[in-house]
Order: C-alpha cells, then sequence, then structure tokens
C-alpha cells in the first residue's frame, strides 16, 4: 500500500463526503397510510366476484373456479334462482355459499383465467387483510361480492 | 452571596443544558442516520417528529424493570447512576461563554475555573469507565463482562493517546486550565492551527473514549449481543445509552475549547464585556459544539466498525508513537 493509504484519512474523508452527499439527495420513503405506493397491473390481490351492468351477480356456481384452484382454496353451494330473483342473479343457478379460504390461497390467479363468466377477478389494488382469528380468513359472500356502488 | 446563588442557577442550568442537548443529539442521530440513507426517519410525534425524544423517554420509563436474579443487586443499579454521573460531571469545568460583567460585578460561565481542568475532565473521563465495568460485570453475563472488558481496556489505551496529545498542547499554553487556554486563543489563534497532529490524535482518542462508532466495541450486538449493557432494560439502559450522548456533548465542548477557540470569535476582544458580548459568545460556543455533535454522528454514519486487534494496534501503534512525536516536534518548534 501507499502512505496515502496506509494513513486510511483520504479514504475516510472520501467516505465522508459520499455520506454527507445523500443528505441531499430524494428520499426513498413512501409515508405509508397517507401516501401509498401504486402496484403493479399485474398483481394479484384479494379476489372479488363481479356484477354484470344490471347489477346481478355474474356467477353461475358452475364449479371450474374450484377445479382449477391447486389449493382447493374455494367451496361453494349452488342454488336455483326463484322467479322474483330475477334482478338479483344473472342466470338461473347461482352460489348460494361461495366461500375462499384466505389462509390456503396462494393467489395464482387460475380461478380468474377458469372462469367463464368473468365473475371473479384478483384485484390489484387491495390485499387480503390480516387477522388474528383463523375463522376470519374464510371470505364468504359478503365479503367477496362487490359492492352496488362499486365501479 | 449572591455569587453563590449565581453558581447554583448556572450549575442547575449547564445541567438542564447539558441534559436537553443530549436529548435532542438522540433525535438528530435518527434523523441524520436516515437522512444519510435516503430515509426520513421519526416523523410522527409531532412536527417532523420533534417530540420523539419525549417519546423515547416515556416509552423507557414505563418498560419493564428488568433485574436478572443472578446479578448483585446493587452494583447493577449503581453502575448506570455512576456512568450517567460522572458523564455529567465533566461539564464543571468548560468555560460556556465570556465573563459577564453587569455593572462592576463579574460573573464566570464557568462551574468552576479549576486551575486543572483538563487534568480534572481526564480524570472524571476515567472513572466513567467504572460504570460500564460494574454495569458489565454485575450482570453476571459473560458476554457483559467481555463488552465491559473491552470498554475498560480500550478506554484506558485511548486515554494514553489522549493524555500525550494534550502534552504538547499544554506545552503551547503552559496552562492547564481552561479558561486560560480559550483566553490565548482569541482572535484566530486556534489551537488547531498550531497543533493539527494533535488535534487529529485527540479526536480520534475522543470517538475511542465516547464509545461510539468506529469504536463502539464495548456494546457491539453482532459480536456480543449486547455488549455490557445485555442485561439492562427500561431507564437503567436508558441511562447508559443516554450518558453516552452526554459525552458527545461534553467531547464536542471540549473539543472546541481546546483546538477551537472555544467561545472566542473574532472581533470578541474589540467588545465591551457585557451581555452582548456574553451571549454572542456562548452562541459561537453552542455553534462549535453542534458542529462536532454533527461531525460525530456523521462519521459514526460513514466509517465502519473496528475490529478489536486493529482498535489495540492503532492506539498501542499509532496513537501513542504519533503523539509522542508530536511532544518532540513540539518542543522543537518552542526551543528554536
Amino acid at each position: 500500500m501507499t502512505f496515502a493509504e496506509r494513513i486510511y484519512l483520504p479514504a475516510v474523508f472520501k467516505g465522508m463526503g459520499i455520506t454527507i452527499s445523500h443528505l441531499f439527495k430524494k428520499k426513498a420513503t413512501i409515508s405509508y397510510p397517507e401516501q401509498k405506493r401504486p402496484m403493479s397491473q399485474v398483481f394479484r390481490g384479494l379476489h372479488v366476484l363481479k356484477r354484470d351492468e344490471k347489477g346481478a351477480e355474474r356467477c353461475t356456481a358452475c364449479g371450474l373456479c374450484a377445479l382449477a384452484c391447486p389449493a382447493e382454496a374455494i367451496t361453494m353451494t349452488a342454488a336455483e334462482r326463484k322467479s322474483d330473483e330475477k334482478h338479483l342473479y344473472r342466470e338461473e343457478k347461482y352460489a348460494a355459499i361461495y366461500e375462499i379460504n384466505m389462509l390456503r390461497c396462494i393467489f395464482c390467479g387460475l380461478c380468474e383465467e377458469a372462469c367463464p363468466k368473468a365473475a371473479i377477478f384478483l384485484q390489484n389494488d387491495k390485499m387480503a387483510p390480516a387477522s388474528y382469528d383463523r375463522d376470519d380468513f374464510i371470505f364468504g359472500k359478503d365479503q367477496l361480492v362487490e359492492s352496488f356502488r362499486q365501479n | 452571596m449572591s455569587d453563590l446563588i449565581f453558581k447554583i442557577i448556572f450549575i442547575a442550568s449547564v445541567f438542564g443544558i447539558s441534559l436537553f442537548i443530549a436529548m435532542y443529539t438522540t433525535y438528530a442521530e435518527r434523523k441524520l442516520a436516515a437522512f444519510l440513507q435516503d430515509r426520513l426517519g421519526p416523523n410522527r410525534a409531532g412536527p417532523f417528529g420533534i417530540l420523539q425524544p419525549l417519546a423515547d423517554g416515556i416509552k423507557l420509563f414505563f418498560k419493564e424493570e428488568f433485574i436478572p436474579k443472578v446479578s448483585d443487586k446493587f452494583l447493577f443499579i449503581l453502575g448506570p447512576a455512576l456512568f450517567m454521573c460522572t458523564a455529567l460531571m465533566t461539564s464543571a469545568v468548560i468555560p460556556f461563554a465570556p465573563d459577564l460583567k453587569i455593572g462592576d460585578r463579574i460573573f464566570e460561565m464557568q462551574a468552576a475555573d479549576l486551575n486543572v481542568g483538563i487534568l480534572y475532565i481526564f480524570g472524571v473521563v476515567s472513572l466513567g469507565v467504572y460504570g460500564i465495568l460494574i454495569g458489565g460485570w454485575a450482570s453476571n453475563n459473560k458476554f457483559s463482562l467481555l463488552g465491559a472488558i473491552r470498554a475498560a481496556s480500550q478506554n484506558i489505551s485511548y486515554e494514553l493517546a489522549m493524555g500525550l496529545s494534550i502534552v504538547s498542547l499544554i506545552m503551547v499554553s503552559s496552562s492547564l486550565s481552561l479558561r486560560d487556554m480559550v483566553e490565548q486563543q482569541a482572535g484566530l489563534n486556534w489551537n488547531v492551527i498550531y497543533q493539527p497532529l494533535g488535534f487529529l490524535i485527540f479526536i480520534i482518542c475522543a470517538f475511542a473514549e465516547t464509545n461510539r462508532a468506529p469504536f463502539d466495541l464495548p456494546e457491539c450486538e453482532t459480536e456480543l449481543v449486547g455488549g455490557f449493557h445485555t442485561e439492562f432494560s427500561s431507564m437503567k439502559l436508558g441511562f447508559y445509552l443516554f450518558a453516552e450522548y452526554i459525552h458527545v456533548f461534553i467531547s464536542s465542548a471540549v473539543i472546541s475549547t481546546l483546538y477551537f477557540g472555544g467561545y472566542q470569535f473574532p472581533f470578541v476582544s474589540s467588545m465591551e464585556p457585557g451581555i452582548l458580548k456574553t451571549v454572542l459568545g456562548a452562541a459561537v460556543m453552542f455553534g462549535k459544539i453542534t458542529f462536532f455533535i454533527f461531525l460525530f454522528i456523521w462519521i459514526r454514519w460513514t466509517l465502519p466498525r473496528f475490529r478489536y486487534d486493529q482498535l489495540m494496534n492503532l492506539g498501542w501503534k499509532v496513537l501513542i508513537p504519533l503523539a509522542v512525536l508530536n511532544i518532540l516536534l513540539t518542543a522543537l518548534f518552542i526551543l528554536f
């Protein structure tokens, strides 16, 4: 090593120069609750069961999503639509119970691909919420079907 | 009588200021650390996180007080208390501002103008290591003991080089009183100009004495879990950490007093002694102290920690010979 290298001080000052220059750089921090980072377009987050343009549920309980699911997270029970429920369900058959176990789900998106009615989607801006209780992770229709007001 | 009252008020305010500055140094440390790493740092408690030190303090007070069953309880409590006391005691001999002259009364802005001021600081600072050693010993934990032993040997090694670097400074100023030293540096006759090598040795030793990075081997989380304060919790840990920041403040004050003219600034000698001069002097002094505190933090977040043998090599094989060389050079300079 040369003398300048052996006394280390030039290297120390150089290092100090580098750190001080970071004092004025743009900060990478995102102040989370106020400021949210947009998710990637292809991010697969929380599921949603879509309605059609008239507000009727698209799902016909065909079971293809449950069949496609590699983690077997989806269970459903089908029921027949009554005549006074025409505005609620799009076709004669509908899902009376539709449950996804969020602890099993691996968010692979195969349900979305399998669905022939374009009823189930994984949103790219919402994540499945955390909870302290295992039972809270079984999402029923009350949590999955999109509300009327949503666009 | 009023002299006594003034002294009491002055000592109480120096005490308060030391605590306040130490408190906000913790905040500055976190904030600067964040900025140097492209983060924002604490910004939730109050505007810009200004209340963060208060929140930290409250948290430390309310944490569980835990004393290991196998520890020596008396020593366990004595350790942090001693460390804190010695840290606070050093501020007594530092002149913070020029004399305040009101009417024909003169008030010294210094708790005690000892004629062995610098030796007093050395004495008290080296007592501080008892706080660490007792704390580490009383924890009855091998890691703590190792950390404490490291702290002791590190402090002793660097105290030697520090003392030697001061010797050449004393040769130049021919006084041990800090006030005399400051008075001699009137104008821009700062000792750092005449003693650059001594200053370098002194500042490196000051870093080692405060147990801060790159010399923070006594705590060394990666190797020694937490070093001498592994077993300490709640405010006893708080005392250890807090005393470190008081040490930073005191070291900065000593460095600016010894090498950077203390409260001296250009044109100070042409000013009439009075409130304005005292206030300006104090402002200059605290400006210098702030700069050195900033330097302490800046270096901490730049340099990686030394290995233990490197630390000892630097202390014994580099700094002490250099300090001796500096003494010889100074002697030659004075003689011829």
